[in-house]
């Protein structure tokens, strides 16, 4: 335990299930990425037809443009009109008219190109960002225990930006490049062969500068999302907690941290700026240079008579069009690089499959008595044999009107046990039936319905207190809404409430006390009237008076379904009828309150320390403590 | 939806966006001078290169002035232009690119420190995704417009000479080539508020749908547990339809620039090769010249199409750099006097003197409260859920200010003391556990920064941690998931706990710190605390009331006022709210005075 500042280890290794390989050996992997992208694409076939055909057009528009010139050039210089004037006038108005006919369509076919090549890129980026948003709302609890939200919010807003200008900034540019320099290239040579050469020498050069940029920017990509998500989850944090930070009056701690992630973050930018730079003004040059070469040949040829001025004028000419397509180049590798990178991740996140999954064929839970049975139960959170199991060998058996009390110490496996049965996560041994039939064989969605959790430290969404109560149920009729918070005893305080039920509720629920976030979660699980209840330590901000009230108000409903209340504090589990003491995954004792009382055994103990907390007690705890430790 | 509707602002230019990004290009002046000089060399050579080209063709190659030493010598002078060109366009292209990088990084600084001490209530009101939206988003949309404005002011610059070239080179001519620029203004001023207005549309269901995602991915277990997924997936099928319509609609508005320029271009070629050709026949104007003026019509349509583009990035810049420096406006409510003294060496008392305090002014949550801690003494505060509790420890940190009324710590009023003394004078467990991404380590020394590991351990030991940090794979170089999710509520309300302890602070504020705790493990803590807070001052909150008994005087809370107070003994004596409370707690059912409750419990207790 060195000495450390700043940023944990942590943050700087990849993040959560995404461990990066590095990458530059996966070029098949960012093939296949990019061909995924592509075949997207031609889910809109009809937009890529048109976007890719106008775009052929467009280019050829445009290379007719220095044709046009050199002719009016050569015709005002006099040579072709065989010196009359009147036929040379003509002959430039001809070309003007070409020249503004040509242009005018050019535009028509860029816009068309531009605007069809966008679309395909936005109408993919929407269905990918709502396969995005369905995928993660059905990946399991294991993936989002690992995942920092802030990486899969980068993922599914920056990543899908890469994946969506892929098509316009990327495959369409190269149509754009390869037309324009392929018949540029053959209208070229056949002109002029050594002019041809020359004004196209820089063309295999900046082909090959760009293809190493593309490696070195694709590397630098992965590298500085990382670095920006390490920045982000920073920031993050340091918000979300702003409590914890103003509470420890941390700022100086919590800038440091952001100033040794952000400068990280400099540090590459300055890098990837320098990389860029030196690319796209390089290939500029090289482009100037070709120039200069035609010229200067050119200008020698036209001086021993084998050129017109105007075949000179028409060859720079077609230079000039070239610059765009050069600049756009360093674009357009970048778009390459990213669009691998981004692409990569955001497939990566939509390839996952879900852990806990409908089986084929499973069917409908159709609850017929309601009887839950947990029958020698043994789970782990991390999948390796040898991995420590958070619970191990669990029975129990509970019916209708029945309620199931567990109790033991911080981290014995009381929330594992809850989060098993709605199959947040699947046993690893033994089984978790209800009325006889295995919750893996019946499809999620039922089981679900019939069951809820209040859950441990719940979420509440930023919305009015309605439609919190009734996230489960949108439909719900406000009577039930109203009866819901009655029986959590919210109604008084929301009664109070200028704007009531309409009243917003702050992010996570800051604008509530503790007790009245957990009376909301609460109330939006009873209204939703599962087969089977689990308050998982629902009330340790609730003061008793309430909770009673809660418990005879909710009388009606636990009387017909299982209930199973896991609770630090004894009165709220004494009348249970039967309760489980779990100690490291384990039951180690159970029974109903008076029989465990008269067992004498940690209950009891428990049960003393909440009645009389007298000097005894505390001696007996420890000298059962003792040999414990020593094992 | 409607509280993720983002304000936005339409404006291309505003004045004061710019001026207040201005100071923060202040550190690089001198840079900035480097890389204007390097744009204005750059787009020198832009122009002359048309120039040389023309002369190649008027003094070399047409009619008799055929010279070949002329064309090698204009050759080397073209070399040399564009030699200056690459120099010029990498120094300018680098330059900005870093002081663009670093500028970002400034900006993104100032508002990240800037939200360090705005006031609490402010930040309760305000979705932690949102300002990250500001701070990421919006800081790299400026990012785009920054790496840019070189190119923009290279365009300019570029424009402005090709004009003075044309004018000079053929005045007649140039003036004509140039009529079809006004049209373009026409053209633009009717076009331009309908896509800004596209463009604002885009952005704004953009942002819509992007907190739709994040709230979906930061509620996820709530939504599974509640099988909402069909709903919400429907919710946002709208969002991202509204956006992909308001896409296409900017992207439409966007493009139909596109063949009117080009419209523009043609037609001003027309006229150099129809009006320049027939002087040229005319023998009144040079080859070269009309040659050189189809070079710069080329180009001088290229800068506006850019510029046209640019307007875009400009325009979102503008709105991103409000909504940065909105931000960095934010009112600090709460700060420092200039007098303000350090609490550095006073004693650990805390008095509350008629205290009046509410999250909204007329909805009072404490009233009139006034009570005294005296240093070394443990207070417990105790009360129905919603009673004020909470809020009245946020007030001994000064989270809030109060209403009416003084809050007085180590015998200073918490308004005269600096914020960061009363930090070192207050450490608090808070009521919800938050635990930062990072080790176990980390966590527990969090900002305490000359915490050693045997510290780090004494305060595990002493809130029964430490028996389940060694039992983790790497016992404290854990690595905690987000909010310490791989770990129990219990075990991370434990930790907090630690963290609290290992601040080593003359007061200690506890908000429920043990509510997710089993009462062996509490008894355990509480145990280890009493060596641990010998001569420390101790405020409690608890619903369990073991955990209160020990108090050496306890305040009973309700409806934000104190109704009892005494010690335990006092109070059970005293047959009030306190004395119910604690037969609820502890006794069996039958001893329960109150007659409602008696009757509901005998009611659950049968079921
Ligand atoms: N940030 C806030 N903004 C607005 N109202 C708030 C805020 N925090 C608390 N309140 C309101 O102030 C009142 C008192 O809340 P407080 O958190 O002090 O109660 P408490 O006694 O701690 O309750 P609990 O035992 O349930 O935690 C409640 O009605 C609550 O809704
Ligand atoms: N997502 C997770 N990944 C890995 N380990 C976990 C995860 N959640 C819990 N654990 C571990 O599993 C064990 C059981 O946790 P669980 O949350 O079930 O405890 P609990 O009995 O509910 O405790 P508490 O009373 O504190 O709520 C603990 O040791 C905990 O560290
Ligand atoms: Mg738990």
């Amino acid at each position: 335990m060195a000495a450390r500042y700043g940023v944990p280890d942590r943050l700087r290794r990849g993040l959560g299930p995404f461990a990066k390989t590095d990458d530059d050996s996966r070029g098949g992997v960012e093939f296949k990425v990019l061909m995924r992208i592509a075949r997207l694409n031609l889910r809109h076939p009809w937009r890529v037809l048109i976007a890719v055909s106008t775009t052929v057009i467009a280019a050829l528009f445009q290379l007719m443009i220095p044709q046009f010139l050199g002719d009016a050039v050569d015709h005002a210089h006099g040579f072709l009109a065989g010196g009359s004037e009147e036929d040379a006038k003509a002959a430039l108005f001809t070309a003007a008219a070409l020249l503004l006919g040509v242009s005018a369509l050019r535009g028509l076919f860029t816009m068309l190109h531009n605007y069809f090549g966008e679309s395909v890129g936005h109408c993919i980026a929407s269905r990918l960002r709502m396969d995005f948003y369905r995928h993660l709302q059905r990946l399991s609890f294991s993936f989002f225990d690992r995942v920092h939200t802030g990486e899969l919010i980068t993922r599914g807003m920056l990543d899908l930006e890469g994946v969506r200008m892929f098509f316009n900034t990327g495959l369409v540019r190269v149509v754009l490049l390869a037309t324009l320099i392929g018949i540029g290239s053959y209208l070229l040579l056949s002109a002029d062969l050594v002019l041809g050469l020359l004004s196209l020498s820089f063309v295999p050069f900046v082909a090959w500068r760009s293809s190493a940029a593309r490696l070195k920017l694709r590397w630098m990509w992965l590298l500085l999302q990382d670095r920006m998500a390490v920045l982000t989850q920073v920031m993050e944090e340091n918000l979300g907690g702003i409590r914890v930070v103003r509470a420890f009056a941390a700022q100086i701690h919590e800038m440091r941290k952001f100033d040794d992630s952000s400068l990280k973050a400099l540090a590459l930018a300055y890098q990837r700026v320098g990389i860029r730079v030196r690319n796209t003004t390089v290939m500029t040059f090289a482009y100037f240079l070709a120039m200069g070469l035609v010229l200067w040949v050119g200008g020698l040829r036209v001086l021993e008579g084998e050129i017109t001025v105007g075949t000179l004028a028409e060859f720079l000419a077609f230079m000039t069009i070239l610059q765009m397509p050069v600049r756009q180049l360093g674009m357009m590798v970048n778009s390459f690089a990213r669009a691998s990178i981004c692409g990569g991740r955001f497939f990566e996140v939509l390839d996952l499959k879900p852990r806990v999954q409908d089986r084929p064929g499973a069917e409908e839970l159709v609850i017929r008595e309601g009887v839950l049975r947990f029958e020698d139960v043994d789970f782990a959170f991390a999948d390796d044999e040898s991995a420590h199991k958070a619970l191990s060998g669990i029975s129990f058996e509970a019916g209708p009107g029945q309620t199931i009390g567990i109790v033991g110490p911080p981290g014995s496996g009381k929330s594992t046990i809850a989060h098993l049965i709605p199959r947040f996560y699947d046993v690893t041994g033994g089984r978790i039936t209800i009325d006889g039939r295995d919750i893996r064989d019946v499809t999620l969605e039922s089981l679900r319905r019939a069951v809820g959790v209040v859950q441990q430290d719940s979420f509440l969404f930023t919305a009015s207190i309605e439609n919190n109560v009734a996230y489960g149920d949108p439909w719900a009729v406000d009577e039930r809404i109203a009866r819901a918070n009655r029986d959590a005893q919210l109604h008084e305080y929301v009664g109070r409430l200028p704007m009531g039920y309409q009243t917003l509720v702050g992010e996570r629920g800051v604008s509530l006390s503790g007790g009245q976030r957990q009376r909301l979660s609460i109330a939006r699980s009873i209204m939703l009237e599962p087969a089977i209840l689990v308050f998982d330590d629902s009330t340790a901000s609730i003061d008793a008076a309430t909770e009673q009230r809660i418990r005879a108000a909710t009388k009606d409903l636990t009387e017909k379904r299982v209930t199973i209340v896991i609770s630090h504090r004894l009165s709220s589990l004494m009348h249970a009828d039967e309760i489980l003491f779990i100690e490291e995954g384990r039951i180690v004792e159970r029974g109903r309150h008076d029989e465990l009382v008269a067992a004498g055994g940690r209950y009891k103990d428990l049960y003393e320390l909440q009645i009389r907390p007298g000097e005894d007690s505390v001696i007996r705890f420890a000298d059962r403590d003792a040999p414990k430790k020593g094992t | 939806m409607s509280h993720y509707e983002e304000q936005m602002f339409g404006r291309a230019f505003d004045g004061r966006v710019v001026k207040r990004f201005l100071t923060f290009l202040r550190p690089h002046r001198a840079a900035m001078a480097v890389a204007i000089g390097s744009v204005l060399i750059f787009t020198a050579t832009q122009v002359s290169i048309p120039l040389v080209i023309r002369s190649a063709i008027d003094n070399a190659l047409v009619g008799e002035s055929q010279d070949r030493a002329l064309v090698h010598i204009l050759a080397l002078g073209f070399a040399a232009v564009i030699a200056i060109n690459y120099a010029a366009n990498f120094g300018q292209e680098i330059i900005v690119g870093r002081i663009a990088e670093r500028v970002l990084i400034a900006l993104r600084r100032a508002m990240f420190e800037h939200l360090q001490v705005v006031s609490l209530s402010f930040m309760d009101r305000t979705e932690v995704g949102r300002l990250m939206s500001r701070l990421q988003g919006d800081v790299n949309a400026m990012q785009e417009f920054l790496e840019t404005s070189v190119f923009a002011i290279g365009d300019l610059v570029l424009l402005v000479g090709i004009v003075v070239v044309l004018l000079v080179l053929d005045l007649d001519l140039g003036l004509l080539t140039l009529s079809v620029v006004p049209v373009l203004l026409v053209v633009r001023i009717v076009w331009l508020p309908r896509a800004r207005e596209a463009f604002l549309r885009a952005r704004e269901t953009n942002s819509i749908a992007n907190g739709a995602l994040a709230e979906g991915i930061h509620g996820v277990r709530t939504v599974q547990g509640m099988i909402r997924e069909s709903v919400n997936y429907d919710l946002y099928d709208d969002l991202a339809a509204n956006n992909l319509r308001a896409h296409l609609r900017a992207t439409k508005f966007a493009q139909v620039m596109v063949p009117i320029v080009d419209l523009l271009t043609g037609s001003a070629m027309a006229i150099v090769v129809v009006v320049g050709g027939a002087m040229v026949l005319d023998d009144t104007l040079d080859l070269g010249v009309m040659v050189a003026f189809l070079f710069y019509v080329q180009r001088f349509f290229d800068p506006i199409r850019s510029l046209t583009m640019q307007y875009s990035v400009m325009q979102r810049a503008m709105a991103s750099g409000h909504r940065a420096f909105e931000v960095m406006d934010v009112p600090v409510d709460i700060d420092d006097k200039s007098d303000a003294v350090s609490l550095e060496s006073c004693e650990g008392s805390i008095e509350f003197r008629n205290v009046t305090f509410g999250y909204y002014p007329d909805q009072p949550v404490l009233k009139n409260v006034s009570f005294r801690v005296k240093p070394g003494e443990t207070v417990a505060l105790v009360g129905p859920t919603g009673s004020g509790k909470t809020s009245t420890i946020s007030l001994v940190h000064r989270f809030y200010e109060v209403g009416d009324g003084q809050v007085i710590v180590g015998g200073h009023d918490v308004r005269d003391a600096t914020q960061t003394s009363l930090g070192r004078m207050v450490s608090m467990v808070l009521q919800e556990p938050f635990l930062f991404t990072g080790t176990v380590f980390d966590n527990i020394r969090y900002s305490t920064a000359d915490a050693t590991p045997d510290d780090v351990e004494r305060a595990a030991r002493a809130v029964g941690a430490h028996d389940f940090i060694v039992k983790l794979p790497d016992g404290y170089e854990t690595e905690l998931d987000q909010r310490g999710g791989n770990l129990s509520l219990g075990q991370r309300q434990l930790i907090s706990f630690a963290r609290a302890i290992v601040a080593d602070t003359p007061i200690l504020v506890l908000d429920e710190a043990t509510a997710n705790i089993d009462s062996y493990t509490e008894m355990l803590i509480q145990n280890a605390l009493a060596t641990l807070l010998e001569g420390r001052t101790g405020m409690v909150i608890a619903h369990r009331l073991a955990t209160i008994r020990n108090a050496d005087r306890i305040i009973v809370l309700q409806d934000g006022e104190i109704i009892e107070t005494g010690t335990h003994t006092e109070l059970l004596a005293q047959e009030g709210l306190y004395a119910r409370l604690y037969s609820l707690n502890y006794a069996s059912f039958d001893d329960i005075p109150d007659n409602l409750i008696s009757k509901a419990s005998h009611a659950a207790a049968a079921t």
